[in-house]
């Protein structure tokens, strides 16, 4: 083993076992949360005094009410029967509650306060070292590839897949293909405030199915070509869906903004009543209208460098040379902004890590931090 | 020197960038913001709509975008609920809904209890279908957004009542992160809405890869632009000015500071890659007259 590979295992190992030490000091990387029991009684609401003696009765309606002793220890959604022979149903729902609130909590429960209600919640805790380790692992690929990188690459993409399809299936196959195809079932089953649909939309729906089943035929070779029909369909309806709104929106929009709306020469007048003196108004003309100009000369210009009808020698091409200028100041800026972009997805993923992961540092005082180097070294808490 | 520069390893400038990152960080730099006239424009427009306006909020972003546009998101939900408006959420990405339940803890629950929802604000959920969402919601909105993340009709939601179409709305305030986001909201629903007798007021947040594309439609077809981070930044120093104008003496929570907090690492990365840019020509020149490179 080379001298260099030597160190970088002993830095690695000391990293996990300091990380390690904090953690098992509960100095970082911990989340905690606090039950709140839901119950719900069901109730009989009495018939208005004005309804029929035939009229169907009320539809039973759920209320809130008292949760009994011990509901929150009960796993999952329970039912119970109320003392008025109601239906009570009940669930428990955690929330997360700020560190710094459990550490209060728990020293005052050492001095005689009420006990700690909020606990350590391991899912959370484990799915925030999941997301900090992750992280890690990405940020590995700037040394070099690595399997810690593939592993992590491959479940951002699986989990990111399965969400859209999951979502897919409830928020666009359930209430709108099941719904229009099968209302009652749905209804019943998922969505009882689904409306009745009305029977150009279920013709609609079916049509949409069958276009969507030809579609997945792209994935049996012999009647692949089914696939080309539903395709045409979505192309054309984009296209033609596109087209009118770009000629609309970008080409006469654009040109109403570069011509009518932008004049070269801008002449302000003082308005009477304001502090602007002669001076100051006469340069905000001049700067209005060097803006404008320069607007007007750059849109000229980098259209005429994509005109390619004649050569672009002489006069045009010193206008077409200007042309580029403008586009590559376009791009700097937009090169830029991407920049910026970046540095903060960067920014925000170092926040989670010192932040929510390490505990160095705690801008939202969410979990009282225990100061960069103290913290490094577990110092417990005072 | 010069052969050691041209041969440095980029994973040197790898680790410069994490630390011209991290050190701020752990250093909680952070550095007065000036607003601009654009994010001025853009925190007027909406500040000057009547009382109990109906702005749509469509938060078209993901957790992938979120560190860029949760500040002014965050931002914009506030401003809107210091002023009074009735918001109604929409998203068209299948991730939006987190983002904007995110902003309604954060924002209204935990900092305006008074308002009740389906009164103040209601959450309509994701829908699917890009464009053809934004085009069914111009005729005819209650279609297109059947019912809210609850579950319930929007016809038992007492401030659907008045909304017909996006006509309805006094301001469409768009987070975007991408496709479908602010430029086809701009395309479908505020260029064809421009030529009416009150047209729709619109303020887009994008990210800072899309704002040279946005660029072009303000000041004529949108109404305030908030680009990337340093957007959010302005904007949000205006929101907490107008607090503190309102409550002198207000302290101004962290989490209303955020967009000005990631502004610290911003400007040390940005100096560090100017200085690289800068030492990359010096190399390059040097070399060249040296006769080492091309």
């Amino acid at each position: 083993m080379s001298r260099q590979r030597i160190i970088w295992a002993i830095i690695g190992v000391l990293f996990v076992v300091l990380i390690g030490w904090r953690a098992n000091m509960g100095r970082m990387g911990r989340v905690y949360v606090e039950p709140t029991v839901k119950v719900f009684e069901r109730v009989q609401p009495e018939a208005p005094p004005w309804a029929d003696s035939g009229a169907k009765a009320p539809r039973p309606a759920w209320i809130p009410a008292t949760a009994p002793a011990g509901a929150v220890d009960r796993p999952g959604l329970w039912r119970d029967r109320s003392a008025a022979g109601g239906e009570v149903i009940g669930w428990t729902s955690w929330n997360e509650v700020d560190a710094t609130d459990y550490f209060k909590a728990q020293a005052a429960a050492r001095t005689g306060g009420p006990p700690v209600v909020a606990t350590l919640s391991w899912p959370r805790t484990v799915g925030l070292w999941l997301a900090a380790l992750f992280t890690l692992a990405v940020f590995s690929f700037l040394y070099r590839d690595n399997p810690f990188y593939k592993f992590t690459e491959s479940v951002v993409v699986g989990a990111s897949a399965a969400y859209y399809m999951v979502v897919g299936f409830w928020n666009v196959l359930v209430p709108k293909l099941f719904g229009s195809l099968v209302p009652t079932l749905v209804r019943d089953l998922v969505q009882p405030t689904l409306r009745e649909p009305e029977i150009a939309d279920r013709v609609a729906m079916v049509l949409a199915g069958v276009l969507g089943v030809m579609l997945l035929m792209q994935l049996v070779p012999k009647v692949r070509w089914m696939a080309v029909w539903p395709l045409a369909f979505v192309i054309g309806t984009f296209a033609g869906l596109k087209l009118y709104t770009y000629i609309e929106s970008d080409l006469l929009g654009q040109l109403r903004a570069a011509t009518a709306s932008s004049p070269i020469v801008i002449v302000k007048e003082i308005v009477p009543g304001t502090a602007l003196s002669t001076p100051e108004v006469a340069w905000q003309s001049f700067i209005a209208s060097l803006k404008n100009s320069l607007l007007f000369i750059g849109t000229v210009c980098t259209l005429f460098y994509f005109f390619f009808s004649m050569e672009h020698k002489g006069a045009a091409g010193r206008v077409a040379r200007v042309g580029i200028w403008f586009l590559m100041i376009t791009f700097g800026a937009a090169f830029g902004f991407t920049v910026m972009g970046r540095v903060t997805l960067l920014a925000k993923r170092f926040e989670f890590l010192f932040d929510d992961w390490l505990w160095f540092i705690d801008p939202k005082g969410v979990h009282q931090a225990v100061g960069m180097i103290t913290g490094a070294f577990g110092v417990p808490w005072s | 020197m010069l052969r050691f520069l041209q041969t440095l390893d980029r994973r040197w400038i790898f680790l410069a960038m994490g630390l011209a990152v991290a050190v701020p960080i752990l250093l909680q730099m952070r550095f007065p913001e000036k607003a601009t006239p654009i994010a001025e424009k853009a925190f007027a427009t909406i500040n000057d709509l009547p009382d109990g306006s109906r702005v749509l909020l469509a938060f078209d972003f993901d957790p992938a975008s979120e560190p860029e546009l949760g500040p002014m998101a965050t931002s914009l939900v506030r401003h809107c609920a210091l002023r009074g408006y009735r918001m109604y959420f929409i998203t068209l990405w299948p991730f939006g809904p987190q983002m904007i339940a995110d902003k309604i803890r954060e924002v209204i629950r935990a900092d305006f209890p008074q308002l009740v929802e389906g009164e103040h604000w209601v959450n309509l959920g994701f829908q699917a279908g890009n464009e053809a969402v934004m085009q069914q919601a111009k005729s005819d909105f209650k279609r297109t957004f059947p019912r809210d993340d609850r579950g319930i009709a929007v016809g038992q939601i007492p401030m659907m009542a008045e909304i017909r179409t996006t006509r309805d709305f006094a301001c469409l305030i768009a987070v975007s992160a991408g496709y479908p986001g602010g430029k086809e909201w701009v395309q479908y629903v505020v260029t064809p809405e421009r030529g009416s007798a009150v047209p729709l007021r619109a303020v887009v947040g994008c990210t800072g890869v899309q704002t040279p594309q946005l660029f072009p439609y303000y000041p004529g077809q949108l109404d305030g632009l908030i680009g990337a981070i340093k957007g959010a930044a302005e904007y949000e120093t205006l929101v907490n000015e107008f607090v503190e104008e309102r409550s002198p003496g207000t302290t101004i929570p962290e989490k209303y500071q955020e967009a000005v907090r990631r502004m610290g690492p911003q400007l040390v990365a940005h100096v560090l890659m100017v200085s690289l840019i800068v030492l990359g020509n010096v190399i390059y020149f040097a070399g060249r007259r040296r006769g080492t490179v091309a």
